[in-house]
């Protein structure tokens, strides 16, 4: 078990040479020069560009500029943003507000989708059952930022019980209806993966077995069916948390959040290759560790699997 | 999302039926404690004044400095704000300044001829690096000091006379040097600034109405009163937030709501149908700004020497047409090379060249000889489609030519390949006045050589005239000059004059007296605020 996580912990190695690489190489690719429309229509002063060149190590071979960049990295330096800024500041600054909006998204997407799709696996059939279906459908065939428009306008402004916008600070009350609207989807899909696999594993053998044992109904649900039926919904939500980990620019922009998405998308659209390397190294180091807990997880929930 | 305004400052200007729109109780104090949040955005350069050019960083800097000059806000001209007088010497040459008494930086030290001299210099620098040097380019040493790896670290144009009086000299005479001062380039910057740029960029200290209070990267930024302020714009409110959003249309949801005062723009969201005016009744406005749009010719390219063929074309566009159709009417034909309400600005100085008259475009065109397929180019994000695929269904219609967009990804490409004269096709340049001038106008896009001539257009006599113009003892005259060189441009017609831009405004209910200053902005000295 120990070897098996030392291992996987090894593997990030590569993996984060690997893409910081990448990403600062396809920046670096991005058309047009990041400097000559930061003085509008008229264009900056070629002393300004040069200065400002020299400074962020342009006129250097890409490989000189990366492993510079990846010098100041290991030492935590993540550098400064165009506007003189620190980079490593402003990501400390929007990764709370990112992880609280990802973890109440969780939470619904877990909670009603997982209970949803309980209830109809194991009633099956009838009135319920086909609401739970279409609605699931309904939501999945709505894009997200309908979600969330529909959301604000209709709890925020005609109701006037949720926060139009989310104030800088990101309470946790004013990020409910973003994580909602987050969440949808992924909910849709929660409750039908559950409802799926509690409705194949009801007639598994090791069910009525434990059903001909004479244990209670609930012991049957809750501790053999359920632990059974929620790996493939584990799987799902883990990667869906790595994903919402990493912001949601869409989201984040009806509600102006102030999260990792909007940041990357800004540094994005000025080609500011600091900030996007910061933030997608640390993105992708979220993803694998969250990828390592849900495969750990697996071995609690079922014995059968065991890592060495 | 937030589209970042591409510009180096919104100069906008006001109709003067316009400029009191929407005010509420004339004689409401309204309440002097109180705090009032604007829209702004991301400044895209440390808060210094020297290197701050482009609109969101202005909007802060402008409020935290006053310059020499300001300009009124009803009526663009430029008056004396901390210069006590501007004395003109040898023809337009030399520029004698003498700064009022008795103002203070928000550190409490005092304004000094040394303090304006000082932070011009610094601007100038070449390895300083800063934005806005190139404002200071009329003064004479200009080229020295502003070389890449320049050790002149001084102006030769630049001498401090006494504390409170220094003087200009410029390389050649420039008459109209006087309606640069209100710009935020020429702000004075207190002694502390030049012992530790860093710490300025944190806190920085101005000489203006606002002082700096704190500042949240990406989320806002907080002024308040400086209570010793010895200008005439005093405000009647306290506190001054500027909001930074994600988005427009998130701002626009926190205006509507009441979560937000005031928005100088409004997303589409906003204006499709004009909602915004049931949205936020009897507090919008609209007035015409002074960003103009035109067709460049590519005239380094052979197909696209004959002025009669750019004049074809010209003719055959039906601008009312388009905006009425495309536009709602956002956009106003404009017929001449200068924005509205800009100093030096008159009506139709295109005159015939512009008319729409198919009959007569056609002729142009047979005598031009040109064959072959039009091409209008720009870059493809900017939402210019429509409106291009209108202008080429005109020349489709009128001409017989075959027309087609070709869109370039992204504005900083299509600009890389503007400035390389790199261009097959017609292409789009908008045009927004740093300073209220016609010489803002004409010098940067049609001088030979200038930083922004992307036509690559060429006159001598052009040149000629605006250097006549530049001599002129007086603004007046050298205006009327300058209108001679701009019916030039209407003989060759190297761009095409398309149209000027509305700028739409809304404000909560909490502001009475409400007026849209120069450059689009909530004007913060006439502003009251209940609540």
């Amino acid at each position: 078990m120990v070897r098996y996580i030392i291992r996987r912990l090894l593997q990030l190695i590569p993996v984060f040479f690997g893409t910081t690489f990448l990403i600062y190489y396809l920046v670096w690719r991005l058309p047009g020069d990041p400097f000559a429309a930061m003085c509008g229509d008229r264009g900056c002063p070629p002393a300004y560009v040069a200065t400002m060149r020299a400074k962020f190590n342009m006129d250097d071979p890409i490989l000189i500029q990366y492993f510079k960049y990846l010098g100041k990295l290991v030492q935590g330096d993540f550098g400064t943003t165009y506007q003189g800024l620190s980079v490593g500041k402003q990501m400390a600054m929007a990764y709370p507000t990112t992880v609280k909006l990802a973890v109440i998204a969780l939470l619904i997407e877990a909670l009603i989708g997982i209970a949803a799709g309980m209830y109809t696996g194991l009633k099956g059939g009838g009135f319920l059952d086909n609401l739970v279906l279409i609605s699931t459908l309904f939501l999945i065939s709505l894009p997200v930022f309908v979600t969330g428009f529909v959301l604000q306008i209709v709890f925020g402004f005609q109701l006037g019980i949720i926060d139009v916008t989310v104030p800088p600070s990101a309470p946790i009350g004013s990020l409910i209806a973003p994580a909602f609207a987050l969440a949808s989807l992924s909910m849709a899909y929660v409750t039908r993966l559950t409802r799926a696999s509690i409705l194949e594993n009801k007639r598994a053998d090791y069910v009525r077995t434990a059903v001909a044992k004479g244990l209670k109904p609930n012991r049957v649900v809750g501790v053999h069916l359920l632990r059974n039926s929620v790996i493939p919904v584990l799987t799902f939500l883990g990667t869906d948390l790595g994903a919402l980990m990493g912001g949601a620019i869409v989201t984040e922009g009806i509600f102006n959040i102030k999260g990792i998405g909007n940041l990357v998308y800004r540094a994005i659209f000025f080609k500011e290759s600091v900030t996007v390397v910061g933030v997608v190294t640390l993105l992708v180091v979220v993803y694998l560790l969250m990828n390592l807990l849900v495969d750990l997880l697996y071995a609690v929930l079922d014995p059968r699997i065991r890592y060495e | 999302m937030g589209k970042i305004r591409k510009v180096a400052v919104v100069a906008a200007a006001l109709s003067a039926a316009l400029v009191m729109a929407g005010c509420g109780s004339g004689t409401d104090a309204g309440n002097a404690e109180s705090k009032i949040s604007i829209w702004g955005g991301e400044p895209q350069n440390p808060l210094v004044p020297g290197n701050t050019t482009e609109a969101y960083g202005s909007k802060v800097v402008r409020s935290m400095f006053t310059g020499l000059t300001q300009y009124d806000p009803a009526t663009y001209k430029s008056k004396d704000a901390m210069a006590e007088k501007i004395d003109i010497k040898e023809g337009s040459k030399v520029f004698d300044i003498t700064i009022k008494k008795g103002w203070k930086f928000h550190d409490g030290t005092e304004v000094k001829a040394k303090n304006f001299v000082d932070a011009w210099n610094y601007t100038a620098f070449g390895p300083n690096g800063q934005g806005g040097a190139s404002f200071l380019q009329a003064v004479d040493g200009y080229d020295a000091t502003n070389a890449k790896d320049s050790t002149v670290k001084e102006l030769k144009g630049l001498k401090v006379v006494s504390d409170y009086e220094f003087t200009v000299t410029m390389a050649k005479p420039f008459a109209i040097f006087p309606q640069f001062l209100g710009y935020v380039t020429f702000s004075p910057l207190p002694d502390s600034f030049f012992k530790d740029p860093k710490a300025f960029e944190a806190k920085p200290i101005g000489n203006g109405p606002f002082k700096f209070v704190s500042r949240v990267p990406n989320a806002n930024i907080e002024l308040t009163r400086y209570d010793e302020y010895q200008g005439a714009d005093k405000p009647h409110f306290k506190d001054l937030d500027v909001k930074v959003y994600s988005s427009q249309e998130a701002a626009y949801t926190d205006l509507v709501a009441g979560n937000l005062d005031y928005m100088d723009t409004i997303p589409s969201t906003g204006l499709n149908g004009d909602k915004y005016k049931t949205d936020l009744p009897d507090r919008n406005g609209e007035i015409n700004s002074p960003i103009i749009q035109t067709l460049q010719f590519p005239t380094y390219d052979e197909r696209y020497k004959s002025p009669d063929l750019r004049k074809a074309i010209s003719k055959a566009i039906n601008r009312p047409q388009i905006t009425e159709k495309i536009f709602n009417n956002a956009r106003v034909p404009l017929y001449g090379w200068v924005g509205p309400s800009i100093s030096g600005y008159t009506d139709n100085q295109c005159g015939d060249n512009c008319k729409y008259d198919p009959a007569a475009a056609k002729q142009l065109l047979e005598k031009s000889g040109f064959k072959g397929k039009i091409e209008i180019s720009t870059n493809g994000d900017g939402g210019h489609g429509p409106w291009i695929e209108a202008v080429c269904n005109d020349i489709k219609n009128n001409l017989g030519l075959d027309c087609a967009f070709v869109p370039v990804p992204t504005f900083s490409e299509v600009l890389a390949k503007e400035k390389a004269k790199q261009m097959t096709a017609l292409f789009r340049q908008g045009w927004i006045a740093d300073y209220p001038s016609i010489e803002n106008f004409l010098r940067q896009l049609y001088e030979t050589g200038a930083g922004n001539n992307y036509s690559g257009y060429s006159n001598p006599a052009f040149d000629a005239k605006l250097k006549e113009a530049d001599q002129k003892p007086n603004e007046t005259e050298a205006n009327k000059a300058y209108q001679e060189a701009e019916k030039m441009i209407a003989n060759d017609m190297p761009s095409i004059p398309l149209w000027f831009q509305k700028t739409q405004s809304g404000w909560s209910p909490r502001l009475s007296n409400v007026r849209t200053a120069l450059w689009a902005e909530l004007d913060l000295s006439t502003v009251t605020v209940t609540g």
